[in-house]
């Protein structure tokens, strides 16, 4: 089967892969581009550890194809702070400690990251029910919740 | 500012106690940390596992010729690249990572291929041949037990038992603990309950699946980078199987996403290996999540019965508990965790435990934080909620009145040191939540949980650099924070600030063996040994400035993070800080490090309270978690956000556990429900903030006080929940998971009259 050719923007940057015509976003960036912050969990859509934005949207790398990602902007975790400098979000992570392993961060932050660009003054239900298809083991959601409420309340008054 | 909890401080230290940003946290938040699947290798290939789809099937004979017959198929193995290992302890672990006469679960490993690509891969496992004689199974504890049960190892006799058994059964093994004379403790009683409980096998359900990169060469010398909880056993079970050396095998630990006593076994390592030293070129092996729930461990189900007779006066006369646990399909459920921990939180004259290590054809059950207690924990703290409601006695107090304390002989043996149940207790019964209203269709339920904690061998190396920094190496997986506990321990006892310590991970090849990061034992064990590996330093750093000030090293004490000299005997030299030293070590003497290498003793044991409000929906069964708040002790914080992390992430599993999760088989022995949509662990929506408070009772052993937090905050939550769901219900609930159907089922009978 040949190989369906893909133009695409990723982080900004211009990019073009080959890839199979059933092969997921979530591969390609990982496995073809070297993208490899974006963590698959569970590859059914179920935990949320692969979110990545599509044209300003939160999806499941794992539920789109590849081949989707032609003409479209597509960012992941790697693209969040602007060089040296942390996206707030990322700042407060650490301060909150609200990552333990951390598999589970790069998507809880591409999560956070679209509430807050839509709604900057959640409240803690909201927050709790965006980030309720994103999967922790580790951490009881508990520090991660503090630490979304706190960056918005900080985005805010900035 | 970060929620900071409440802390109860004995001795003043300069950084222990702080919460500086973790070491590894900027990696963890840009996607830089890489985990186990995050590696590659030139010229690698991808691997894949075919399994049994039968639960319990005779292997009549395995043709994988057409598969190896496919273009781009560099590999193929099976029962026969695996001769069965000369240690006997890796028996079991040879027979469960590749199927040999019978697959003895749904998930069973049978051949594994290596391809050029995951689809060439994929090709090939369709095009492998299996015959299978299907055989009768059993997944129920209780029914495994049967006289008649199928039986899955011929030559399984009960061990525990005198005399021997002459006949195969599915008990493994039978444990018995406890003193006094259980029979006339309940003859002296005025109120005994006596009640049964199950509880469903739960999954650690770590985020990231099993990962490993293997890549061993013609010279049989091997690499293998993967996500594991101790990549030393990883190291060691695989040069087992493999016939290798360990010397010529060199495991480095990926990052790790989650483990929770799941990583504390090999799956796919030697598979990868096996794969690799065929094949000739480096082979990436990683599971799907459906292989994660089919295949590697998940917690025992259980069954037990207790019994326990109480005075009108709240003394507790006698209290036993016969339990029985299934660990899938070879020995060593947690069964005698769950027999030592049942009653340890009590002070008991008469105290019996008996537990029945049970085979069923499941998957071979791993260790699930603080193994084996938390289903013993619900069965004894159900029955003592039970209790106390029965004389009339606040449960709060109820426990307190019968608590071990320091000189209680515990139930499993030894006798207990300063420990801090008793301070849970009292810190419980005053917080706000214990005082704070319920209202309609609420309830709230306490209960009391404990766990040994673990040392075990360690080994560290901490060098001085040129430039006054510090490199920590370390041989355990930071898990959750480990990094940053031993940076401040180190930094603290060197005198020198936290951000100039660097830990780092080292491999196999680099350090002496280092235990699984397992038992809660990171931050007491390597956390003792990174403070005796900077004492060993400093001793050095005081010899070196004697040295140079042509002093006895007698002379020199270590304060502040300077050398300086003792006294005004020692004479008036300007004291040297650890980087002056360090700038001149070249012409004093060469580099300067410090190491220890030991079996750490003196962990210390720790105890929980846990205090949770529930709402139970009479309509649909739903139960809301409305508040939650966990009283542990922690001997001595080092990093206290991670420790009140430990207590969160403890008291979430167990919500899961209690109200949702489960492994469901069907008829036919196969797991139903193996992915995250249907075997579903809580979402950020199903909890609200988890409460804290760490008391701090030093632990005696360690240098800082310091117990192992991880493990005991998942021993109370299934009671605690099951003891508010009761109230809330007015129905007591024996059974876990308390799903929505089954507490609905209850209040309908009850409303009934059933």
């Amino acid at each position: 089967m040949s190989q369906i050719p893909v133009t695409t923007t990723i982080n900004g940057d211009a990019t073009e892969f080959l890839c199979e015509a059933d092969e997921t976003l979530l591969d390609v960036l990982r496995d073809r581009l070297e993208l490899s912050g974006t963590k698959e969990g569970c590859g059914t859509g179920d935990c949320g550890a692969c979110s990545v934005m599509l044209d300003g949207r939160l999806v499941c790398s794992c539920l789109v194809l590849g081949a989707e990602a032609e003409g479209r902007e597509v960012e992941t975790i790697e693209g969040m702070a602007e060089g040296d400098t942390l996206h707030p979000l990322q700042k407060k992570f650490l301060e909150h400690a609200a990552l333990q392993c951390g598999v589970c961060t790069p998507g809880f932050l591409i999560a956070a990251k679209a509430l807050l660009e839509t709604n900057l003054d959640p409240t803690e239900t909201e927050v709790r029910y965006w980030l309720a298809g994103n999967l922790c083991r580790c951490t009881g959601y508990d520090k991660i919740v503090r630490a979304v409420l706190d960056t918005a309340a900080e985005m805010r008054s900035a | 500012m970060p929620d900071q909890g409440q802390i109860a401080t004995k001795r003043k230290f300069k950084l222990v106690g702080t919460r500086p940003v973790r070491p590894d946290g900027v990696d963890k938040v840009t996607g830089r940390a890489r985990f186990g699947a995050d590696m590659t290798a030139p010229g690698m290939l991808h691997a894949l596992i075919l399994r049994s789809p039968h639960a319990h099937a005779r292997i009549k004979s395995i043709d994988t010729s057409r598969a190896e017959r496919l273009p781009g198929v560099k590999a193929v193995v099976t029962r026969d690249d695996f001769a069965l290992p000369e240690r006997r302890d890796l028996v079991d672990i040879c027979y469960n990572v590749m199927a040999r006469e019978k697959a003895l679960y749904d998930g069973h490993a049978v051949a594994a291929v290596a391809a050029v690509s995951k689809p060439v891969a994929r090709e090939a496992l369709r095009r492998i041949k299996v015959v299978y004689e299907i055989l009768p199974h059993v997944t129920d504890v209780d029914e495994a037990m049967k006289p008649n049960a199928p039986i899955l190892h011929k030559d399984m006799r009960t061990k525990g038992i005198d005399p021997k058994p002459s006949k195969a059964s599915n008990v493994a093994r039978q444990w018995e603990f406890g003193h006094g004379d259980v029979d006339r403790g309940f003859t002296e009683a005025d109120i005994v309950v006596e009640r049964t409980f199950k509880t469903a096998a739960t999954h650690q359900g770590y985020i990231e699946p099993h990962a490993c990169l293997a890549s061993v060469g013609s010279d049989g010398q091997g690499d293998l980078w993967c996500c594991t909880q101790g990549h030393y056993m990883v190291r060691n079970a695989c040069a087992g199987l493999l016939g290798m050396k360990v010397s010529q095998l060199r495991v480095t630990a990926s990052e790790i996403g989650g483990g929770f006593g799941g990583k504390t076994t090999v799956f796919i390592e030697p598979v990868a290996l096996a794969l690799s030293r065929k094949a000739g070129r480096p082979v990436k092996l990683v599971m799907s999540r459906n292989e994660v729930f089919r295949a590697t461990g998940p917690t025992a189900s259980s069954s037990t019965d207790v019994k326990i007779g109480v005075k009108k006066n709240g003394q507790i006369t006698a209290a036993k508990a016969v339990l029985r646990y299934q660990g899938g399909a070879f020995a060593g459920s947690p069964v005698q965790f769950g027999a030592m921990t049942a009653f340890a939180c009590y002070d008991l004259k008469n105290v019996q435990t008996i537990g029945y290590d049970v085979v069923t054809n499941r998957p071979k059950q791993a260790a699930y934080r603080a193994p084996g207690a938390p289903l013993a924990a619900f069965a004894i703290e159900s029955v003592i909620d039970e209790l106390a409601t029965k004389i009339r006695m606040d449960p709060l107090e109820f426990r307190l009145l019968n608590a071990a304390r320091e000189g209680t002989k515990s139930s499993y043996g030894p006798t207990f040191g300063p420990i801090g149940l008793e301070a849970t207790l009292e810190e419980s019964k005053g917080h706000p939540h214990h005082l704070a209203p319920l209202g309609p269709n609420q309830g709230r339920g306490v209960a009391c949980g404990f766990w040994f904690n673990f040392g075990g061998n360690t080994c560290v190396s901490l060098n001085i650099g040129e430039d006054g920094t510090v490199c920590l190496s370390v041989g355990n997986p930071d898990i959750g924070g480990s990094r940053a506990s031993m940076c401040l321990m180190a930094a603290e006892e060197l005198g020198v600030p936290y951000e100039r310590v660097r830990t780092i991970i080292a491999d196999t090849a680099a350090l002496g063996y280092n235990e699984v990061t397992d038992g809660s034992r990171v931050t007491f064990a390597v956390g003792m040994a990174t403070i005796k590996a900077a004492q060993a330093a400093k001793v050095k750093l005081c010899e070196r400035a004697a040295k140079i000030w042509d002093i006895s090293p007698e002379a020199v004490v270590w304060e502040d993070g300077h050398a300086r000299p003792a006294g005004a005997n020692a004479g008036t030299f300007k004291p040297m800080s650890l980087a002056d030293i360090a700038a001149v070590a070249g012409s004093t003497g060469g580099p300067i490090a410090g190491h220890s290498e030991a079996n750490a003793d003196g962990a210390g044991v720790s105890f929980a309270t846990h205090m949770v409000d529930v709402e139970v929906d009479p309509e649909t069964g739903r139960v809301t978690v409305l508040r939650y708040t966990v009283f542990q002790d922690a001997g001595k914080a080092i990093h206290p956000s991670y420790v009140e992390g430990q207590f969160q992430g403890g008291a979430a599993q167990g919500v899961g556990w209690a109200l949702n999760e489960e492994y469901i088989y069907g008829e036919d022995g196969r797991l139903q429900n193996a992915g995250f949509l249907d075997y579903r662990i809580p979402v950020a929506s199903d909890l609200p903030f988890i409460d804290t408070v760490i008391l701090e009772i030093p632990n005696p052993g360690h240098p800082y006080g310091v117990r192992g937090v991880g493990e005991t905050s998942i021993v109370p939550p299934l009671a605690a929940i099951a003891n508010a769901v009761s109230a809330a219900a007015g129905v007591r609930h024996t059974q876990l998971p308390m799903s929505p159907p089954r507490i609905l089922k209850s209040i309908m009978e009850k409303r009934d009259g059933v």
